[in-house]
C-alpha cells in the first residue's frame, strides 16, 4: 500500500487500549522505590530515632535541611541516646528527594514516604517542621492539611532500608537489616534489585543479626506503646 | 437567487421571513456543528493516539468546546505596539464571515428524484423553496470568490501584525492557497463542464438517480482526489499546515492574536473544514441523495447529507493523525507539478469524452489525439523539470 499504510495504523488505533491514566482519579501504583516527602521516624516504644548529628543536613546537595541537636533531658529523654534533634526543618521548594540524607542518617530516623502530593501557597508554608515530619503515634507520617492523600498511599511510607550498615556498625556490613520502628517493628528485610544476591544475604543476616544489639537501642526499649507514645508526644514541642 | 422557486412570483413578506429563517437556522447550526467539530476532531485524534481527550466539561467531554469559548471572551484582547490598529482588527471578521458565506450555496436537503422540472423543493410555512440559503447563479463560483477573500484575512492579519512569524505565516499561506485554488478550481471546472450549470442545485439536481451519476464516479475518480488534496491544502489543514507549523512559526499568522479575535480566526479554520466537506459532497457525492426508507420524506436526505458530511470530517482528522507535515517545497512540487499538470490532463479528456457524442468526432481520432497530446506535453513536462533539477544540483555545487 506504500503511502497509506499510515492510515491502516491510525485507524486500528481506534480500537486499541487506552493508555492514560485519569491521574487524579486513579492512581497508578508508585513504584517501591519511590522517593516522597521525608518522615521522621520513631522507635516501638515512642521515642525518636534522630539524635541531631546532622549528617543529613551535610551531605544534602540542596542544602534543604536544618538541623539543630540538642542535649537530652534526663528526666524525660526524646530519643534514647545523648542527643536528639531539637530543630529539624526541610525546605521542599529546595529539596531534590536524592535520598541522600537517607543514606546518610546512623539510625534510620529520616526516610522517605511515597507522598508527593503536596503543594503550597506561600514560601513559609513549603518549610516542613519536626511537628510535621515526625511520624503519628501509629508510625504513620501525619496528613497535613494541604496534602492530597487518597486511600492506601500512607501504607509503606516509612523507613526504607538502607544500602550500607545500619548504625555504623561493620558488623553488619552489606547486611539486611531494620531497627524496630514504631507501627512497624523490626520487619524481615525487603528484597531490593538484586533479588538473589538480596536473598542470600538476607538469608544469612536473619540468622546473623543478634536482635538483642543494643546499639540501636531497639530491643533495650520498652514495648508498652501507648505510655510511651503519650509521653513522646507530649516531648515533641521542646 | 433566480433559482430558488420561493422568489418566483414575487417578494412578499412572508418569502422575507422564510428567508431570514433559512438565514438563522444556517447560521445557528454552523455555530453549534463548528463547536461539535472542534471536540470531534480533538476526541478522534484522542483515539487515535491511544488517549481518552477532553472528558471532564459535559458528558464525554462535549462541552469542552463551549467552555474554551466562554473562556476566549475573558482573555486579554491584546494588539502589538508595532501592529497596524484598523487592519488588525479587521482581519478575523473577513476570515470569519467568508467562511460563514461559503455555506450559504450548499443544499443540504430535498429529494432530488427527478432530474427534470422542480426537484429538491420543500414547503416551509406554505412557501416553496430549496434546503440552501441561497442558489444564486454563479454557483460554485461563490465558493471560489470567498476562498480567495478569505486569503485577504490571513494575510492582512499576518502583515499588520508587525511581527516576524506572523508575517512568514501569512505569506506561506498565501502562497500555498493560490498555488492550490488553481487545481482546485479545475477539478471544479470538470464537475461543471458534467453537469453544464454552475449552480450548486443544478449540480446536485444532475447527480440523481444512483451512485454511477455521482460525479465522484462519472469523472472518474481524479477529479475529486485532486480536489479533495486542495482543499485539505486550502484549509491549512495537516499535511499542508505550513502556515500555522508550530515547531517553526510559534502559532502562524494568528500568533499575536488573543482572546475573542483568535477565537475567530479558530471558528473560520474548523467552519472551513465543515464548508468543505459540504461542498465535496454537493459536488461529487450526490449531495442530499440517498435512499428514502419510511417516514418523512424530506427529512432522509437531511440525514444523508450529514452522514456524508461527517464522513468527510472523519477523512480529514484521520489526515491529521496520520500524516506528516510536507516541506516547503515538497508542497509547491505536489501543487505545481503533480496536481495541475493531472488535472489539465483529466480536463482534456472529459473535454473531449463530452463534446465527441455533439460534434460526432470519429472516437479514434479524438481520443488518440488527446493520447498523443497528453504523452507530448508529459514529455515536455518531465524535460523540464529535470532541466530544472540540473540547474539546482548545479547550483548546490557551486554553492
Amino acid at each position: 500500500m506504500g503511502y497509506l499504510d499510515g492510515f491502516r495504523v491510525t485507524f486500528n488505533k481506534l480500537f486499541d487500549e487506552r493508555v492514560t491514566t485519569e491521574y487524579p482519579k486513579e492512581k497508578r501504583p508508585k513504584p517501591e522505590r519511590f522517593h516522597g516527602r521525608h518522615v521522621l521516624n520513631r522507635y516501638e516504644d515512642g521515642m525518636e530515632k534522630c539524635i541531631g548529628c546532622e549528617l543529613c543536613a551535610g551531605v544534602c546537595p540542596a542544602k534543604c535541611i536544618y538541623v539543630r541537636g540538642a542535649d537530652n533531658p534526663e528526666d524525660d529523654p526524646v530519643s534514647p541516646g545523648e542527643r536528639y534533634g531539637y530543630v529539624y526543618e526541610i525546605n521542599y521548594l529546595r529539596c531534590i528527594h536524592c535520598d541522600l540524607c537517607v543514606e546518610a542518617c546512623p539510625t534510620e530516623a529520616i526516610t522517605e514516604s511515597k507522598l508527593f502530593e503536596f503543594s503550597f501557597a506561600n514560601r513559609r508554608d513549603a518549610i516542613y517542621t519536626k511537628d510535621e515530619l515526625v511520624v503519628g503515634d501509629d508510625g504513620r507520617p501525619q496528613q497535613q492539611p494541604w496534602e492530597l492523600w487518597h486511600d492506601g498511599d500512607d501504607l509503606n511510607t516509612s523507613g526504607w532500608m538502607r544500602a550500607t550498615a545500619p548504625s555504623g556498625d561493620p558488623t553488619y556490613e552489606n547486611r539486611v537489616g531494620w531497627s524496630g520502628e514504631l507501627g512497624y517493628g523490626v520487619r524481615s528485610p525487603e528484597l531490593g534489585q538484586h533479588a538473589a544476591a538480596d536473598e542470600e544475604v538476607a538469608g544469612e543476616g536473619a540468622d546473623a543479626v543478634p536482635h538483642d544489639h543494643a546499639d540501636d537501642g531497639t530491643d533495650a526499649a520498652h514495648h508498652d506503646d501507648d505510655a510511651h507514645s503519650a509521653s513522646a508526644q507530649g516531648r515533641g514541642h521542646h | 437567487m433566480s433559482g430558488d422557486p420561493l422568489f418566483i412570483e414575487g417578494v412578499d413578506w412572508g418569502d422575507v421571513g422564510v428567508m431570514g429563517f433559512k438565514v438563522v437556522i444556517a447560521f445557528a447550526f454552523l455555530l453549534v456543528a463548528t463547536m461539535f467539530m472542534v471536540w470531534f476532531e480533538r476526541k478522534l485524534i484522542s483515539d487515535m493516539q491511544n488517549r481518552i481527550g477532553p472528558n471532564v466539561a459535559g458528558p464525554w467531554g462535549l462541552l469542552q468546546t463551549f467552555a474554551d469559548g466562554v473562556k476566549f471572551f475573558f482573555k486579554e484582547d491584546l494588539r502589538p505596539e508595532n501592529a497596524d490598529p484598523l487592519v488588525f482588527r479587521l482581519a478575523p471578521y473577513i476570515a470569519a464571515v467568508t467562511a460563514f458565506l461559503s455555506f450559504a450555496i450548499v443544499p443540504v436537503g430535498g429529494v432530488f428524484e427527478d432530474v427534470d422540472g422542480p426537484t429538491g423543493m420543500v414547503s416551509i410555512f406554505g412557501k416553496n423553496t430549496y434546503l440552501q440559503v441561497a442558489d444564486p447563479p454563479i454557483g460554485i463560483l461563490l465558493l471560489l470568490a470567498m476562498s480567495s477573500v478569505a486569503v485577504y484575512g490571513i494575510m492582512l492579519a499576518g502583515w499588520s501584525s508587525g511581527s516576524k512569524y506572523p508575517l512568514i505565516g501569512s505569506v506561506r499561506a498565501s502562497a500555498q492557497a493560490i498555488s492550490y485554488e488553481a487545481a482546485l478550481g479545475m477539478a471544479t471546472v470538470v464537475v461543471v463542464l458534467l453537469a453544464g450549470t454552475l449552480s450548486t442545485h443544478g449540480i446536485v439536481a444532475r447527480q440523481a438517480g444512483g451512485i454511477d451519476t455521482w460525479f465522484v464516479v462519472s469523472s472518474g475518480v481524479v477529479p475529486f482526489v485532486v480536489f479533495l488534496i486542495a482543499a485539505t491544502a486550502e484549509l491549512n489543514r495537516p499535511p499542508f499546515d505550513l502556515v500555522e507549523a508550530e515547531q517553526e512559526l510559534v502559532g502562524g499568522f494568528h500568533t499575536e492574536y488573543s482572546s475573542i479575535r483568535f477565537a475567530l480566526f479558530f471558528l473560520a479554520e474548523f467552519m472551513n473544514v465543515i464548508t468543505m466537506s459540504a461542498i465535496m459532497v454537493t459536488l461529487f457525492f450526490g449531495g442530499p441523495a440517498g435512499p428514502i426508507f419510511f417516514g418523512l420524506d424530506w427529512l432522509w436526505p437531511t440525514v444523508w447529507f450529514f452522514a456524508k458530511v461527517v464522513a468527510f470530517l472523519f477523512m480529514f482528522v484521520w489526515f491529521r493523525a496520520t500524516l506528516p507535515r510536507l516541506r516547503y517545497d515538497q508542497l509547491m512540487h505536489l501543487g505545481w507539478k503533480v496536481l495541475i499538470p493531472l488535472i489539465l490532463g483529466w480536463l482534456l479528456f472529459i473535454s473531449v469524452k463530452e463534446l465527441r457524442p455533439v460534434y460526432d468526432w470519429n472516437p479514434v481520432v479524438a481520443f488518440g489525439g488527446v493520447a498523443i497530446g497528453a504523452i507530448i506535453c508529459v514529455a515536455l513536462l518531465v524535460a523540464a523539470l529535470r532541466a530544472g533539477d540540473r540547474a539546482y544540483q548545479r547550483d548546490l555545487e557551486d554553492v
